[in-house]
């Protein structure tokens, strides 16, 4: 469609346009209905008028004859308003009535005239007004003689003027409606349609917080919007992540691989020194080993949070799960001097993954084992227990360590944040985050707390089908 | 042993060949998928190491073919999946053993050998012995010089599991997976203390000791 106005190019144009001449054929056909209708009635109507006239001037005739005839006719035709009447001789030639002139050829026919005809009046102007049409009926009376009635037809075509314009003035007002129409609706959603493509470029002009605007109308454009923000906002959930976990890689882990690439080429610098290259492998191997262990955590805490398929998860008992885990860590929190207990109800079973369960509630024991040691508490201990509430399935880890202060603890679970006050300690930083994202897949929740002093980490899952 | 070794990144088939030679393997090298498929099926293999993403054709489907064709040689599969859904796909396809990938060389190596002797007599023995200690897999009783020796079930297993491959190296993270049936990696050095403890067990009061810890790789049970 080439140099189609913009305007046209909307649809709510478009749709004005059709509704418009759809409605100018309806309205155009209705009113050619009602007019000819109309117009066939009065036609009958007059045929009537004109056929009772007939049959009253031939009564006269009966009765006394031509000249009774022409008196009645006479009578007749002085009235105001009256009909035509018209007595000529076989020839044509006028001899009474109220009619000045005819059209030629009408007088020839019998009965009704098969289409109006022009005529004039007696002691009318011969101007332009004065020319009338009408119908009439046409008789031969027995003495040869031609007899005219017949009925002005101003009255039809006066009435189809009227029609007429009120078809123009309907079609005009049609127009204008269909133009307001155009106006309220057309360029309302033309114009919301505008703001969401203006918003939509500018989120893909970098601008990843803003959002499509929501009139509050609850119609089909809100829903449209509503559900493209939802998607923004998990796009934007996701590339938040995205840039967080880039940041976070950038940072930790080319501190070590820096370490690491230093400490090769020192080595490489002291050939000659055999013990200290040595050293310097094993060590190079342990920070590479460190870094393969932050590397799988990053990538394991991205898969969970991308969704893990359904598939992996089943009936497992968190009871086993709890005493296997304390079972692993028992010698080592002894050898650090932690005491480790479990308190644990019995077949406790949920949907979930064993292997994502124990893993993210070794990370939580493996760190209470170690702040609980590092702190200042004399006799160091850690419990674990296992709890089903109405609803939820409570598995939770306490310490009686330094604890997390108020304030740190919704930071303790985000990725690589090691509080400074355990920055000293080794480990990734991602052992909580791994926890929470794995608590977040099983739609459960990480709940960090304490009073006083320690920290309880509570591994919070909603009631399995077995619960 | 013979190994094959699927993989097509050269420089790591290359090293990979190079660190076999040295522990006393030989490894041929197939940098592709069709090609390793077909030296595997010559039979002439004690171990395959294949690659999980293959050119021309993935690891699991050479594996799962093999399996179907009656070739029974053990697989370890190497892959930079590592997540657990993938490991099982990979054992259900019929692998022998995952690793993920970067490992250390000294795990797939502790890994290949215990492979290659999985399918020794050590299943159907029910006594152990190495050296003067003796595990008695049905009565669950341990004697060292017929001294009676009282261990708690895990350590029972671990010992069995050390026994079982005896001779051999065997890596903490075999140890996690076969002892304790996760296989996730565990940060702390847990599993070295449960094996200190079974070794003061096994080890106090006696001279030789028979548990011995291989630097930079794991463990291994062995009379001297």
């Amino acid at each position: 469609m080439p140099a189609m106005p913009a305007i046209m190019k909307t649809t709510a144009a478009r749709l004005s346009a059709l509704y418009l001449i759809l409605f100018a054929i309806c309205a155009v056909v209705l009113v050619i209905y009602v007019t000819s209708l109309s117009v066939r009635m009065i036609t009958a109507q007059t045929q009537e008028a004109i056929a009772e006239e007939v049959s009253g001037l031939g009564r006269a005739y009966q009765r006394g004859g031509l000249p009774t005839l022409v008196r009645a006719m006479e009578m007749r035709a002085r009235q105001p308003g009256a009909n035509l009447y018209l007595i000529t001789d076989p020839n044509g030639l006028i001899l009474s009535g109220n009619v000045e002139s005819i059209q030629p050829g009408v007088l020839d026919t019998v009965g009704w005239t098969d289409r109006p005809f022009a005529y004039r009046r007696y002691g009318e102007d011969s101007g332009e007004n004065s020319r009338h049409t009408a119908v009439a009926q046409v008789i031969r009376l027995p003495n040869r003689m031609i007899l005219l009635v017949g009925r002005d037809l101003g009255e039809p075509e006066r009435f189809r003027n009227v029609v007429r314009n009120a078809l123009m003035a309907a079609l005009g007002m049609m127009g204008f409606g269909a133009l307001l129409i155009w106006f309220f609706v057309g360029r309302r959603a033309l114009k919301r349609i505008d703001n969401v493509s203006a918003a939509s470029r500018q989120i893909m002009g970098g601008d990843l917080s803003r959002r499509l605007p929501v009139s509050g109308a609850g119609d089909e454009f809100d829903r449209l919007s509503e559900n493209l923000n939802a998607m923004l906002d998990r796009i934007s959930a996701l590339n938040e992540g995205l840039k967080q976990v880039s940041a976070n890689i950038a940072h930790d882990l080319k501190t070590p691989l820096t370490r690491l690439r230093n400490r090769a080429e020192a080595a490489l610098n002291r050939r000659e020194d055999e013990a200290a290259c040595r050293e310097a492998l094993e060590q190079t191997i342990a920070e590479s080993d460190q870094l393969i262990r932050t590397f799988n955590a990053i990538l394991m805490i991205s898969r969970l949070e991308a969704g893990y398929s359904a598939e992996t998860t089943k009936t497992v008992d968190l009871s086993a799960i709890v005493a296997d885990v304390v079972e692993l860590y028992e010698p080592a929190a002894e050898e650090m001097g932690v005491e480790l207990k479990a308190e644990a109800e019995v077949a406790v079973r949920i949907d979930g993954n064993r292997e994502l369960i124990g893993q993210a509630l070794s990370n939580i024991v493996d760190n209470a084992i170690k702040y609980s040691a590092g702190g200042a508490n004399e006799s160091p201990a850690v419990s674990v227990t296992l709890q089903k509430h109405a609803g939820a399935v409570r598995l939770t880890v306490r310490d009686n360590g330094p604890g997390i202060p108020e304030a740190d603890r919704e930071r303790a679970t985000e990725r690589f944040v090691r509080l400074e006050a355990s920055r000293t300690q080794p480990g990734s930083g991602l052992g909580l985050s791994l926890a929470k994202a794995v608590m977040t897949f099983h739609g459960g929740r990480l709940e960090l707390s304490g009073d006083g002093e320690g920290l309880s980490v509570a591994m919070v899952f909603p009631a399995g089908k077995n619960g | 042993m013979k190994i094959l070794v699927i993989e097509d990144d050269r420089e790591a088939a290359g090293f990979m060949k190079k660190a076999f030679a040295e522990a006393g393997h030989t490894a041929d090298i197939a940098p592709d998928g069709e090609s390793g498929f077909a030296l595997a099926e010559t039979g002439s293999y004690d171990v395959f190491v294949i690659d999980r993403m293959l050119p021309r054709r993935d690891g699991l489907s050479i594996i799962a073919e093999l399996r179907s064709k009656g070739n029974a040689t053990p697989a370890l599969i190497l892959s930079a999946l590592g997540e657990v859904d993938d490991r099982v796909t990979g054992l259900r396809a019929g692998g022998d053993d995952y690793l993920t990938k970067p490992y250390a060389f000294s795990e797939l190596l502790a890994r290949i050998e215990v492979l290659k002797r999985r399918a020794g007599a050590k299943d159907i023995e029910t006594v152990y012995r190495v050296g003067d200690l003796e595990l008695d897999r049905l009565s669950h009783a341990v004697r060292r010089g017929g001294q009676e020796i009282t261990l708690q079930p895990r350590e029972f297993r671990l010992l069995e599991y050390l026994m079982r491959h005896a001779g051999q190296v065997v890596t903490r993270t075999m140890l996690l997976e076969n002892v304790w049936d996760y296989h996730f990696d565990p940060q702390t050095n847990v599993i070295d203390v449960h094996i200190s403890r079974l070794r003061g067990k096994i080890e106090r009061g006696f001279d030789k000791p028979v548990l011995h810890t291989v630097r930079g790789a794991g463990y291994m049970l062995r009379a001297d």
